[in-house]
């Protein structure tokens, strides 16, 4: 019997790619191995190989096809001479961001809210206040965003250079450093070995001798292994010389959870870094804040920790067309202003906010939600204000709740605005488990707005 | 039925002894009696401001950790007599005023960095173990065992990247040597090519666990062999042996051959640290150092061959103690930090 053969997932994030070639043609035999079609993701070009063998029966995706989805039937395989029944047509894959490398495959779109596209009606904003009216936009993806912002600062100042394990030639685990090694060359963008110590090690002894290196962590959670000298080395070293020695270093990377990749590819560091002084500590979650932000992060004096994270690089912000952007550290935004209730978060858990706010809308409850970018130093200015105006507060972390952010910002409103408010501050976070890997049990560990929901009715007492 | 494999491939490979360009045998420098004059008197200098720093310590002035470099003296000298102030750069771990002395650092404000005193060389914030001199290119003064020589290899990529010619010096002890890090820089070091002479003092005590205990190749020099970086063993107690291997590693970094690593035999005769009573060595091991091979009294003799008089060396003896009560006098009497230091320098900018 003929069976469907179905575009396969190269990667364990790859949602949709191009069927660029077949390498058999209908009618041909086919054994286990052999090689029948190139497909092209956005990192690389994947040969499909042949499980069983038989006779290619039907091409059902011709060569060329672009936003093939994973899972769409491509062609029938069977016995030579079989008649195929008439196959379902391939379905076009939706719209979807093509570098999407972290997108969730295999959840539905619903159980997708933490990177749902937000409805039309969304009065949040994802740029800064203070542009100008009339500002030409961009839309722009994080990913996009964030090579945009070292090339611009690697094209300024010949110190800056980027160093991390396949930034090169590679062009980026998550595509991040796309096309800088081609501008640039290798003396400033280079490879490492897989030796995290070692290179953030380099890195901060680079930058005690005055240059501005910005070094790449495959993601935040190999960084454990260079933790020594993000703290001992990087962070004490204006203190501890009298301010006598500098250390401009950028450690930048993926942080928080991805997508099924389990617990030790999982975990935010927000809270870790973010508890160290002498360390500056940034999470954007836009594009243009990415943007702003780490251009701010490469040219500050100070050791920057900048967390950016994996489902975000795909998904598209507007950012301002304007030379040179680039932003205030320290500075929250108000990514969506409103009256009744304070939302305050940072990274995708201002997606979840937003998302959150929107039904909360519908339900006649106007939240405000803070982007808080900068979790060292923290704006409490921002956060405190809007609790004047709301009198209740909510935090979101797409992270573990003991010694959060969410924790630091609930004993601030006690401390510093305990008179504004109407009703204790409650956490939203992620359970407090080592992240699951089952599709469900990882649902359930995370953020998700219905809690964001639940948890403002709750101290809006309705 | 197992398939027979087609050909039979050797069951292992022996690495061939030379397998990479090495460097010559370095030879003894050949000072004129000027130069180990200025020698001796910096290790001169460096041992009575050592004896001074313990004193202050049992005094009560000196807090907290301080390690003193008291024998191993010759290293330092040796090395950074042959290297460019202002040039090449310097790293090492906590044992460090030693170092600091070598590259003409003012001993004033390294004393007063160890009695924490505003007018410390840190503004009394770092300590004995994290002293900095950035003008000196000396970058530390790091307490955690082994991070300097990772920090080291980042200032070699500084010299490269910038190509101001300049080349580092990233001392380590033998108990470092053990570190994961370590051998990740060497890669790195090797790989890139970077001008860096890594220095393993060698005092034979990783703080109670002697080489033997703690490496399973105590022959410290071969441990960059993997790597491809060469390695040459030291006698660390006589200052023109150090200062002869300093020539040649020196030549090998600077006209581009990368890496290349010291194993300086040199031996403290005083504990790990203050509060180390050293009863893991025996009372004759190390007076059989300090009777025979003491650097000071070596570099003494033969000054006194090359025509020195005693009274020239007691003149200098003289004055080296005069130096270091001065800088003893000047940390004792230097005020303590104003409180609203505490909360500066944690960042350069305000946000």
């Amino acid at each position: 019997m003929a069976t469907e053969l179905k575009m396969p997932a190269l990667s364990p994030t790859m949602e949709e790619g191009t069927l660029a070639k077949w390498l058999k043609a209908e009618g041909d035999p086919v054994a286990a191995g052999d090689i029948l079609a190139e497909i092209e993701t956005d990192k690389a070009t994947m040969e499909f190989e042949a499980v069983d063998e038989g006779t290619l029966l039907k091409i059902l995706v011709p060569e060329g096809t672009d936003n093939v989805a994973v899972g769409t039937a491509i062609a029938m395989i069977g016995e030579e001479g079989e008649e195929v029944a008439a196959a379902p047509a391939a379905p076009a894959a939706q719209a979807s961001d093509d570098d999407g490398e972290g997108k969730d495959v295999g959840r539905d779109e619903s159980e997708a809210a933490i990177t749902k596209d937000l409805p039309a009606t969304d009065k949040s904003t994802h740029v800064d206040p203070d542009l100008p009216e009339g500002t030409a936009m961009q839309a722009t993806t994080v990913r996009e965003a964030l090579r945009d912002a070292m090339a611009e600062e690697m094209r300024a100042d010949d110190r800056v250079f980027v160093m991390g394990e396949e930034v090169a030639e590679y062009q980026g685990a998550y595509k991040v450093t796309q096309g800088l090694l081609d501008e640039f060359g290798a003396r400033r963008v280079i490879d490492t070995p897989i030796t995290e110590y070692g290179f953030a090690g380099i890195g901060s002894g680079a930058a005690m001798g005055g240059l501005k290196p910005v070094i790449e962590f495959m993601t935040f959670n190999f960084a454990m292994q260079a933790i020594d000298h993000i703290i001992n080395s990087a962070a004490k070293t204006n203190y501890m010389s009298g301010g006598q020695m500098r250390c401009p270093v950028v450690f930048r990377g993926p942080n928080g959870a991805a997508s099924r990749v389990a617990a030790q590819h999982s975990q935010n560091y927000g809270p870790w870094y973010a508890s160290v002084p002498g360390l500056i500590v940034i999470a954007p979650y836009s594009a243009a804040d990415a943007k702003g932000l780490l251009k701010a992060a490469i040219r500050c004096e100070d050791p920057v920790v900048f967390l950016e994270n994996e489902l975000l690089y795909g998904q598209n912000f507007d950012v301002p067309q304007v030379d040179d952007y680039v932003l205030p550290i320290g500075k929250a935004r108000i990514a969506r202003e409103g009256s009744d209730v304070t939302i305050v978060s940072y990274s995708i858990g201002v997606g979840v906010a937003l998302d959150a706010a929107n039904r909360l809308a519908e339900g006649g409850i106007d939240a405000e939600v803070i982007d808080l970018r900068t979790l060292r130093p923290l704006d409490k200015g921002t956060v405190l204000a809007s609790l004047a105006k709301t009198n209740r507060l909510v935090c979101v972390e797409e992270g573990w709740p003991t010694c959060s952010i969410a924790s630091e910002i609930a004993a601030i409103a006690m401390e510093e605005g305990f008179d504004d408010l109407d009703a204790p501050v409650l956490r939203v976070t992620n359970a407090d488990v080592p992240l699951p890997y089952a599709a469900n049990l990882e649902k359930m560990a995370l953020i998700k707005p219905e809690e964001v929901v639940e948890a403002v009715k709750k101290v809006s007492y309705r | 039925m197992a398939k027979k494999p087609a050909k039979k491939a050797p069951a292992a490979k022996a690495a061939p002894k030379e397998n990479f360009e090495r460097p010559p045998q370095p030879e003894r420098y050949a000072a004129s009696q000027g130069e180990l004059l200025e020698f001796y008197k910096q290790m001169l200098l460096i041992r009575r401001f050592e004896e001074r720093a313990g004193q202050l310590y049992g005094l009560g002035l000196i807090g907290g950790f301080c390690h003193l470099y008291i024998g191993q003296e010759a290293v330092a000298v040796g090395l950074q007599s042959a290297m460019t102030v202002g040039k090449d750069s310097v790293i090492t771990g906590y044992r460090d005023h030693g170092h600091m002395l070598a590259y003409g650092i003012d001993p004033n404000v390294i004393m007063a960095e160890l009695t924490g005193r505003a007018a410390g060389i840190s503004k009394g914030k770092g300590g004995s173990m994290h002293m900095f001199s950035v003008e000196h290119g000396f970058y530390g003064g790091h307490g955690i065992v082994g991070a300097q020589v990772s920090l080291g290899t980042g200032l070699a990529f500084k010299h490269q990247y910038s190509g101001d010619g300049g080349v580092n010096l990233a001392y380590f002890g033998d108990g470092a040597a053990n570190q994961g890090q370590v051998y990740e820089s060497f890669n790195m070091a090797e790989l890139w090519n970077l001008p860096i002479i890594y220095a393993i003092e060698n005092n034979h005590y990783a703080m109670g666990t002697s080489v033997k205990r703690h490496s399973s190749e105590p022959e410290l020099y071969k441990r960059g062999e993997s790597f491809q970086i060469p390695g040459l063993q030291v006698d660390g107690m006589d200052v023109l042996a150090v200062r002869g291997a300093a020539e040649v590693a020196l030549e090998w970094t600077r006209s581009g051959k990368g890496p290349i690593l010291l194993e300086l035999m040199t031996y403290r005769y005083r504990g790990h640290s203050m509060s180390d009573p050293a009863k893991y060595r025996t009372r004759d091991e190390v007076d059989g150092f300090r009777g025979e091979r003491d650097p000071l009294e070596q570099a003494r003799q033969e000054l006194l061959t090359m025509g020195a008089s005693e009274d020239d060396l007691k003149a200098i003896d003289k004055e080296i103690k005069e130096r270091v009560k001065e800088a003893a006098e000047f940390a004792e009497n230097a005020p303590e930090p104003e409180a609203d230091e505490l909360y500066t320098d944690v960042l350069v900018e305000t946000y």
